[in-house]
């Protein structure tokens, strides 16, 4: 059961994120998250409301979507749609695959509810400075 | 994924960022703000920095995994007499981290041989996280070892997503748990550098176990993994192991070597007396 853990990492990072924009509150937060990534969709979800009770994203709507699994041939250079325990070639057949997607774990976007209206945000968050501030 | 150059917008997630996809500016008065992060973005922050201890210190830290009582700490009772006798790697320091709901007994073993190691109790939680690690790490000198082994919560499902600051993941597949474990589990089996499939005194009786199967499993998740048969009981196969991770610490040298500016000279940088904030960990 670690989709709680992960589910509080999760506020943490929104937290911040709102707490830098001086959101007052989070309205939707969208996560990708691939077959391989080793979490469990449902759990997440059951997970998300005991992790963001009484944080800025309270109310705020988990939309999650699941991205595909590819590999690419490493042989004969062929993509293909796989199943998480059979990550071969569908062309050739090989098995030295490398994959293309479905590992991502990922926080992709946070939409706010932003007090001062209008200004002109950077898109990109640099979440390393503010992990740093919290490590050293 | 590095976070800064780009390349975490992979082929999964991209279609979301074009125009039109769901990342998209939103209504006015509302915000979207694109972050494309690891969700596990905090613990990989910590893992990096723990390795760079390991590194300053010249040590090689490795992982091991495997489902409870597959012989994670049969096997480093093992290792640690065996490399004694070994002329190689007798002089190689070791020093291990226990990870366990409960009990101090793993550390307690370990102990007997006069290895030094740390228990980390973890309650309830399923698998060490890189602040448990990195708080472990305040109460050891690394710069007294060569090698910190962290034995992990046994479970084949939620230590596959914590990176920890290791080098090397080890997962160990015993002989009673059947041969088709890397298809069951194929998030863990394809995050090890090596697979030992342990406790193969017990082939004769379990001969329902193929280790060819096992490895064809390791192929059809794309691994390039080696995959060693070994027991810790009878010693079949532990030279094969101890080849490897003299060849671990042999590679992390010669890394090390070439990057003279990593390793701390002397005794001046002791991660002990650091200065860190530490928040809670995740549990």
């Amino acid at each position: 059961m670690h989709e709680l853990s992960i589910c509080q990492s999760l506020m943490n990072q929104v937290e911040q994120i709102a707490a830098q924009r001086h959101a007052s509150s989070v309205i939707s937060i969208i996560l990708g998250i691939g077959p391989l990534a080793g979490v469990e969709t449902q759990l997440l979800k059951n997970a998300y409301p005991i992790a963001s009770v009484g944080t800025i994203a309270e109310d705020a709507e988990l939309i999650i979507e699941s991205l595909p699994l590819r590999v690419k041939c490493n042989e004969c250079g062929t993509e293909s749609d796989v199943l998480p325990n059979k990550l071969i070639c569908k062309k050739c057949g090989d098995w030295k695959t490398t994959l293309v997607s479905g590992d991502e774990l990922m926080l992709m976007s946070v939409e706010l509810e932003c007090a001062n209206d209008g200004e002109q945000q950077e898109t990109t968050e640099n979440m390393d400075n503010i992990v740093d501030k919290n490590l050293h | 994924m590095c976070d800064t150059c780009g390349c975490n917008i992979t082929h999964g997630n991209e279609r979301l960022i074009k125009p039109g996809g769901k990342l998209e500016k939103t209504a006015s008065g509302k915000e979207a703000v694109t972050v494309l992060h690891s969700l596990l973005h905090e613990n990989d922050h910590t893992a990096q920095h723990n390795r760079q201890h390991f590194d300053q210190h010249n040590v090689l830290a490795i992982n091991l995994m495997s489902s409870p009582g597959a012989g994670k700490t049969a096997l480093l009772e093992t290792t640690i007499q065996q490399l004694r006798d070994d002329p190689k790697g007798k002089d190689l320091k070791i020093a291990v981290i226990e990870g366990d709901l409960e009990t101090e007994n793993d550390a307690e073993r370990i102990r007997k041989y006069g290895v030094e190691a740390i228990q980390i109790t973890t309650g309830s939680a399923c698998h060490l996280d890189a602040h448990m690690i990195h708080q472990a790490l305040h109460n050891l000198d690394l710069s007294n070892f060569d090698i910190v082994f962290i034995e992990n919560v046994g479970n084949l499902v939620c230590p596959a997503s914590f990176d920890l600051g290791q080098h090397s993941n080890v997962v160990l597949l015993s002989v009673p748990e059947g041969d088709d474990k890397p298809a069951k589990y194929p998030v863990m089996f394809r995050s090890a550098d090596l697979v030992l499939i342990s406790k193969c005194d017990l082939l004769p009786v379990l001969d329902d176990f193929n280790a060819e199967t096992a490895k064809r499993y390791m192929h059809d998740i794309a691994s390039t993994a080696p995959v060693l048969e070994l027991s810790s009981k009878d010693k079949t196969g532990i030279s094969l192991w101890l080849d490897w991770l003299m060849q671990q610490v042999a590679v992390r040298k010669a890394w090390l070597e070439d990057h003279p500016e990593i390793v701390v000279q002397g005794n001046d940088h002791h991660h002990q007396q650091h200065h860190h904030y530490h928040g809670k960990s995740n549990v």
